[in-house]
This record gives structure tokens, C-alpha cells and sequence, in this order.
């Protein structure tokens, strides 16, 4: 101790260095706040964003104006006057019309099969049974249309076949709301026959209608039902494998030996390994070794190759099982031993303790824990890049060995189209991709206060 | 009396008090090791999936359409090979294939950019006619050197250098960093420090959601706002519409909710004491976080960084959307570059080929990202425990 104890300062020097240092302490706080200000305006800045973009004036332009086709508005219009409508306007597209509404086979035998097949159970007269689509005439298939779709869907049909409503330009929310005046002129010089309307991207028919190239008619349909799907899949398979796999880690291994240890360590690493990993270990393994069975060709399945919603499956059901496993050991974790003690103390094996207690206490945390789990699952888009997700099917998706392509991947095709459209279409889509998400975090955040476990 | 009675009613029953015969209990221990062990599958997996497909593609010649077709017809015999103009420049010593055919050519003396002499049936192979108008296929061997130090990236010529990827993702994982180690921090100090319970119940759960947020969403956000923001502050000809900054930003702000809730977690398990001292002598609460407690949870800290960097390093949809298609050796933050995840993302959209030279090259990229953050994880669990050993 060769060092001098400094001296105390005087009172007043004390009194001026201690305003100082509460000084900095002060304006540091301020700053450590703003750090947390700042995630949430990045928050906000991100929800402001996409509904900057999913909202705001557009152009309809049409192929056929409205008013040329009638007089009075197409609503307003009886059935058979639509029916002629149609067969005046476009005669050659009949068939695909009936194909598109009232069709009850695949697409490649339509024309071949008779109508008794082509048509089975809907109304026709019993003379056209035998005959195929080919021998009908124009007058025939109108007459089949009217027998079986109703005002408003030939209202539809004329428009979607007909006036071919089409987005020529769009404006994002800020322009809409701030420049009005200005885009209406613009709007008028280079489109005077459009339509300026203030347009939700997102809408039910957005939802429902299938991927498509052109923007105004794209929906999200196919992507939802892929991602159904593939979900499906991914539950179906990690459920099972992560809660065995986290019961052996917490109830039976013992926690110090090599093995358990060992498993551990991977477990925790493997949660740390980037998903597009992953997404090759997919590709090379069930999309390319097991071709056979992930192609459904075990089954009989002939036009699919390895990449399908099975493939994806698999692959995101691996990605998430390290997550799984962590979360269904912390929420085995949370019941209290005493319970395991007292079902031991009345005779039960093993198992018996494992099943009948600790799991129907456990169930809440782990039913979290999955979902959680399942919602990081529905927002991954670069592991079902590489596996090879479609970048353009126009069939649903509808079981495990179709092609898939899911919401988060229509996102990413749209955001890279050059047209601002497409940026409008995937504005939308993401409003309604975090709305599914909410939709599980709200349920998993219910789940949890219910059954009080911490995750 | 009584006992004896039941003990006696016991010891008629099979076995009595011994372990009865329960071939379901012993079996599914069996079943959920298998389950458990399936984890350590995943791994062997991945190594053994990227190492073999990246050890093809180092050890086999790859092939790459020159562009060149024959024009005039080549019989079993003839040896001058002439071809289109235009076409990847054939070399002395390339070997060469011809489409629908086995046989190899190589090359022994190079006329002019078109007019080869070439020797039949190299290596072995039956020499064949080929026809007019036939693809020419220049064979590529990848070494490890090449893939190593070059500096170009351009599979279809057959350049396969690693360093624009490389440099770009680097780029991009720093920028990220730069931003969100002290927001997470800022973060973390406050949340551990300041922040009232009502307040860290507002705060928390942005965090969450934030870290919750798909990447492709913020890919969106980083390209339709981000790049429209800095084009604005630093001008739309120095900014690309593609560029390494605004991607490595909104990775920063991915990475932030990892930081904080890491470093919250290491300074938060920092003994009460050591806390309690540091204000019993008259420190304020800045000088009791800065010199007291961030010191001692130092490791944590760093742990959460580089757990953060790892992050950062493997990210790929917001990079893949704002950060630009195209491998770029650069390191100005404004122009467009690839980053590892990206090219992959970007090789592997749509039907991509197996065996193909591209699709064996994404796995040698999937190796150096791997083994990036394989060691980037691997020395943060190491510090982590190290740094819980100290205090439990």
C-alpha cells in the first residue's frame, strides 16, 4: 500500500463534481430511453410502412368500359341479358367460362370426358349428357351457365371476362392523403377514361382469389393454403418428436451423463444454426435422396418431383424442433418435483408418473411453447426458397405432395417485382401474414396466463 | 394379524412387491432417446450433407456452357475444332465436352478465339463425330485457392472466388452491428437498471414483437423504406436502389431484441451485492452500471454480441431483398453487393438442377456460412459459461 489515500475534497469541489456526475447520470438514462424509444418507433415505422403501402388512390382502367356494354349498371341487369351479354362478347371464351365455375374434373380431360362426368351434379339437360364440351354450342353452354350460377356471379364472370378491370398506376397512402389534389389532375391527363379510387389492397377478394401475374387480379389463396398445409405437416411431425425428445432430456437422462449432455449442447447449437442451412439439408436429403417418397411416387403420385409441401414440411418441422424441445423441457421443468415424489410414493412406474402427472400439468406450457414455435415456422421464407418452392403455380396446393408456394414467398416475389402494384400487393399480404401471426402469439400469450407457466 | 393377512394376499399375487414384468414402460425410454437423439441426426446431417456435396465440387470438374457451338462438323478423326465467335474463350490445356456426348477433348494448341486443335478421345474416352451446332461444355475444376482468394464471383464464366460474397455479408453483418450494439445495450442498461416494472411491461413486449417480426417483412420494409430514406439524406446518386447499408440497418434492428435480452439476462445475474455496494459508496446509477455492473457481466455481454454477430452473418431475406443480386467486391456501404445468403436464396429460386455446377457451389457456400456460425455460437456458449461458472 504504497499508494497515498487521496485526500477528501473540499465540501464545495465535492458539491460541484457530484452536480456533475448526477449530470452525466441524468443525460445517460435519457439516452439508455431513447435506446428503447428507438424499437418502438422502428416498430411503428414498420407498421406505418406497410399500410402506407397496402392503402391509397388507384386507376382502374377497363378493356371494355362498363357503359358501353349497357346502359343501366351490370348489377342492375337480368340474368338472361347477362347470358347474352356473354355470348355476344366473347362466344370463343364460353368453354373456359364453364371450365373455370362448373367444371368437376382435371383440367386436361375437361374436353374429352362426356358432361355426365365433366358435369356430375350439376344441372343439365339429360340430352347433353353423352355429348363432350366440344359438341356443345354456344346456345347450349349459356344455357348450362344460366341453369346453374346466379345474377351476381355472371355480374362477376362479364366483369373479370369482359371489362378487365385493371390497376394502371397506384399511389401509397402519404401521396393519397396529402396530394390529392395533384393526383387527381395527373390521374385525369393520363387516364381519362379510369377510374381514381381510394383502394384497399387488402380485401376478400385478395384473400380468396389464386396467385395470378397480373397484380390487380393476384390473391393470396394458394400461398394460405400452402402454408396450411405445410403447417399441417410441420405440427404432424414436430409435435411428437420434440416432446419425446424434450421428456427423455428432462425426466429420464440423467442431466450429468455424456449422452444428455452431449444432446444438450447439440440442441442449443442446432437453434443456432441459420434456416437456409436448413433449407439445403432439405433439398439435398428429402428433396433429392428420398425423391421417391417425398414425390409421393411410393403412393402413385406421378407429376410431382421432391419439392413439396412435404419436403417443406420435414424441413421447417427440423428447424423448429431445437425450439420445440427447449421450450417443452423449461414448461416439464416448471412442475414442481413434490409431484412426481407423491406419484412415486404410491407405486407408479415411470412412465405412468411421466403420463399421468407431469404432462397434464406441463400441457399448458408446452401447448405455448409449440405455438410459438409454429408462428416462427409460418414466417420463414429462405430454407423453403432453396428446398425450391414454386415461383408460379396455378393450382391449390391439396395435400402433402403438391407443389406449395406460402405467404411469406409471395411476399418476396412481389416486393422484388420492379412495379410499385406488386409492392402494394405485398404490403398487403404482410398485413395479413402478421395478422395470422398475432392471431397464434395472442393464443399462446392466453395459454400462458391461464396456466401460469413462464416461457 | 391383520398384516400378516395382506402381506400373505401379496405374496400370492405373481412376482409379489417385485417389479412387475411392464415391456411398455422399458421400451419407451427406448423411443424417446431415439427422439432425443434425432437432434444429433440433424446435425450429422447438415455436416455430412454440406461436406459431401462441397468436397464434389472441389475434388470433380464441373461443367460450364461456354456458349460456343461447333460449326463445322467434326468427324471421329479430325482434331481442329472450330466454333462460334463470341462465345468464353477456350484456353490451352481446357478440356472440353461436346453436347450429347461422352467423350473429352483437350485442348493442345489454340489457333485463334475460335479454331482449336484438339486431342480425341481424352482420358480414355470413345471419340465420336459430333455434329453442327452442337454445345461445346468447357470441364471446371474448382481448387480450394481459387475458392478461397478470388476475387470474382461469376459461376457462368466459372469464377468461383469468394471473397465479393464474403466482403458483402462481412459488410453487412458490421453495419448491422455497428447499429444495434448500443440500442441493445442502451436497451439492456435501462430494462436492468431504470425501467419501473410498468414500464418494462410496455417495453418488453415491443421487444418481443420486434424480434418476432418474419425477416422478409422487414426485407420489405428495408427496401420500401429504408433505401427511400437514405436515397433522401445522402442522395439518389450516391445511394443505390440496392444497397449494403439500409439491408445491414434493418438487420442492426433485427439483432437488437437478441442483444438486449442476453445482455439484460448477464447483467441481471451480476450478484445484488456487488450493486449494493457500488451505491452504498456513493456512486450514482450510471457510475454503478458503467463501472460496476457492466464490467462484471462483461462476458455475458460480449457473448450477446457475438450471438448477435452470428445472427447478422446467416440473415437472409432482408439482404436478399434490399441488399442487391449481384456479387460486388466492395466495401462502400452505398453500392449494391451479394451476400453469401442472398446468392443462395437468389441460385436456389426455382428448379435448380442437381449436380449442376451452381447447385454443388451453394453447398460450399452453405459450408463457410455454417462453419462461420457454427464458431461464432460455439465461442459465445464458451464465454457464457465461463462467465456462469464465476458467479453460481
Amino acid at each position: 500500500m504504497s499508494e497515498k489515500v487521496p485526500v477528501l475534497q473540499k465540501r464545495e469541489e465535492f458539491g460541484a463534481s457530484l452536480k456533475r456526475r448526477q449530470l452525466i447520470g441524468t443525460i445517460w438514462q435519457r439516452l439508455f430511453f431513447a435506446a428503447n424509444v428507438f424499437s418502438i418507433i422502428i416498430l411503428l415505422a414498420v407498421a406505418f410502412n406497410v399500410a402506407n403501402g397496402a392503402f391509397g388512390y388507384v386507376v382502374f382502367t377497363y378493356s371494355v368500359l362498363p357503359e358501353e356494354l349497357s346502359e343501366r349498371p351490370l348489377v342492375e341487369l337480368s340474368e338472361p341479358e347477362l347470358v347474352d351479354l356473354l355470348v355476344q362478347k366473347v362466344p370463343n371464351r364460353l368453354r373456359v367460362i364453364l371450365r373455370d365455375n362448373l367444371s368437376q374434373v382435371p383440367n386436361t380431360v375437361f374436353t374429352t370426358e362426356p358432361l355426365k362426368t365433366v358435369l356430375a351434379g350439376k344441372v343439365f339437360s339429360t340430352e347433353l349428357a353423352g355429348k363432350t364440351v366440344n359438341d356443345l354450342t354456344e346456345q347450349e353452354i349459356a344455357l348450362v351457365l344460366s341453369d346453374n350460377l346466379a345474377q351476381e356471379e355472371f355480374v362477376k364472370i362479364i366483369t373479370r371476362q369482359i371489362v378487365i378491370p385493371n390497376i394502371s398506376e397506384s399511389w401509397n397512402l402519404v401521396d393519397s392523403l396529402t396530394n390529392r389534389g395533384e393526383i387527381e389532375k395527373l390521374a385525369a391527363e393520363k387516364y381519362p377514361e379510369g377510374d381514381l379510387v381510394f383502394y384497399s389492397w387488402l380485401n376478400l377478394d385478395f384473400v380468396t382469389s389464386s396467385v395470378s401475374s397480373n397484380a390487380t387480379t393476384a390473391g393470396l389463396r394458394t400461398a394460405l393454403l400452402g402454408t396450411m398445409w405445410i403447417m399441417i405437416v410441420v405440427v404432424t411431425v414436430s409435435f411428437p418428436i420434440g416432446l419425446a425428445a424434450a421428456i427423455y432430456l428432462q425426466e429420464y437422462a440423467d442431466q450429468n451423463s455424456t449422452v444428455s449432455k452431449v444432446i444438450a449442447t447439440n440442441i442449443r447449437n442446432l437453434a443456432g444454426v441459420p434456416s437456409i442451412i436448413y433449407g439445403m439439408l432439405g433439398l439435398a436429403v428429402f428433396a433429392r435422396v428420398f425423391e421417391f417418397y417425398t414425390s409421393g411416387r411410393f403412393v402413385g403420385v406421378t407429376d410431382s418431383n421432391g419439392r413439396t409441401v412435404l419436403t417443406a414440411g420435414l424441413t421447417l418441422g427440423l428447424l423448429i424442433l431445437p425450439t420445440i424441445i427447449i421450450n417443452a423441457q423449461e414448461a416439464l421443468k416448471a412442475v414442481p418435483s413434490s409431484l412426481r415424489d407423491a406419484s412415486y410414493g404410491m407405486g407408479a412406474t415411470k412412465w405412468q408418473t411421466v403420463s399421468r402427472v407431469v404432462l397434464p400439468n406441463a400441457i399448458g406450457g408446452i401447448l405455448t411453447g409449440i405455438i410459438l414455435a409454429v408462428s416462427r415456422a409460418i414466417g420463414e421464407t429462405a430454407p423453403l426458397i432453396v428446398v425450391g418452392a414454386s415461383t408460379f403455380i396455378g393450382i391449390d396446393p391439396n395435400g402433402v405432395f403438391s407443389k406449395f408456394t406460402v405467404v411469406p414467398i409471395q411476399i418476396y416475389q412481389w416486393t422484388s417485382r420492379p412495379e410499385l402494384v406488386f409492392k402494394n400487393a405485398a404490403a398487403a399480404a404482410i398485413i395479413v401474414l402478421v395478422a395470422v401471426l398475432l392471431l397464434l402469439n395472442s393464443t399462446a400469450i392466453y395459454l400462458r396466463n391461464r396456466y401460469g407457466i413462464r416461457i | 394379524m391383520a398384516q400378516s393377512k395382506v402381506r400373505a394376499q401379496m405374496n400370492e399375487r405373481e412376482g409379489g412387491l417385485q417389479k412387475r414384468f411392464r415391456p411398455l414402460d422399458d421400451s419407451i425410454r427406448y423411443v424417446l432417446f431415439v427422439c432425443g437423439a434425432l437432434s444429433v441426426l440433424t446435425t450429422i446431417g447438415i455436416v455430412i450433407v454440406l461436406g459431401s456435396e462441397a468436397l464434389n465440387f472441389f475434388t470433380s470438374y464441373g461443367e460450364i456452357d461456354s456458349n460456343n457451338k461447333i460449326i463445322i462438323e467434326l468427324s471421329e478423326t479430325s482434331t481442329a475444332l472450330d466454333v462460334t465467335e463470341g462465345g468464353l474463350p477456350l484456353r490451352l490445356n481446357d478440356i472440353l465436352r461436346v453436347q450429347s456426348s461422352d467423350e473429352l477433348l483437350l485442348i493442345t494448341e489454340v489457333v485463334d478465339s475460335d479454331t482449336v486443335v484438339v486431342e480425341r478421345g481424352y482420358d480414355g474416352t470413345e471419340p465420336t463425330a459430333h455434329e453442327i451446332g452442337k454445345e461445346v461444355f468447357i470441364a471446371k475444376e474448382v481448387t480450394l485457392t481459387e475458392f478461397f482468394t478470388g476475387t470474382r464471383w461469376q459461376p457462368q464464366i466459372g469464377n468461383f472466388g469468394v471473397w465479393p460474397l464474403l466482403t458483402a455479408t462481412i459488410n453487412v453483418s458490421l453495419i448491422a452491428l455497428f447499429v444495434a450494439v448500443p440500442i441493445g445495450l442502451g436497451t439492456a442498461i435501462y430494462l436492468s437498471e431504470y425501467a419501473s416494472e410498468r414500464t418494462r411491461s410496455i417495453l418488453k413486449p415491443t421487444l418481443e414483437i420486434l424480434a418476432g417480426i418474419p425477416t422478409v417483412v422487414l426485407g420489405y420494409f428495408a427496401l420500401t423504406f429504408m433505401t427511400p430514406l437514405l436515397r433522401g439524406i445522402f442522395g439518389a446518386d450516391t445511394v443505390q436502389v440496392y444497397n449494403q447499408l439500409s439491408a445491414g440497418l434493418v438487420v442492426g434492428f433485427m439483432i437488437v431484441p437478441l442483444i438486449s435480452t442476453v445482455s439484460e439476462d448477464a447483467i441481471r445475474a451480476v450478484p445484488r451485492a456487488l450493486k449494493e455496494a457500488s451505491l452504498g459508496l456513493g456512486a450514482t446509477r450510471f457510475e454503478t452500471a458503467t463501472r460496476v455492473l457492466l464490467p462484471a457481466a462483461l462476458s455475458g455481454v460480449i457473448a450477446a454480441f457475438i450471438l448477435a454477430g452470428s445472427r447478422a452473418f446467416g440473415e437472409t431475406m432482408i439482404v436478399a431483398v434490399a441488399a442487391g443480386a449481384g456479387p460486388n467486391l466492395t466495401i462502400n456501404p452505398f453500392e449494391a453487393a451479394e451476400t453469401i445468403t442472398g446468392h443462395i436464396a437468389r441460385i436456389s429460386t426455382g428448379d435448380l438442377s442437381y449436380g449442376s455446377m451452381d447447385y454443388k457451389s451453394l453447398f460450399s457456400l452453405g459450408l463457410v456460412l455454417f462453419g462461420v456460425t457454427l464458431t461464432l455460437n460455439l465461442i459465445s456458449n464458451y464465454i457464457t459459461a465461463r462467465f456462469r461458472e464465476v458467479y453460481q
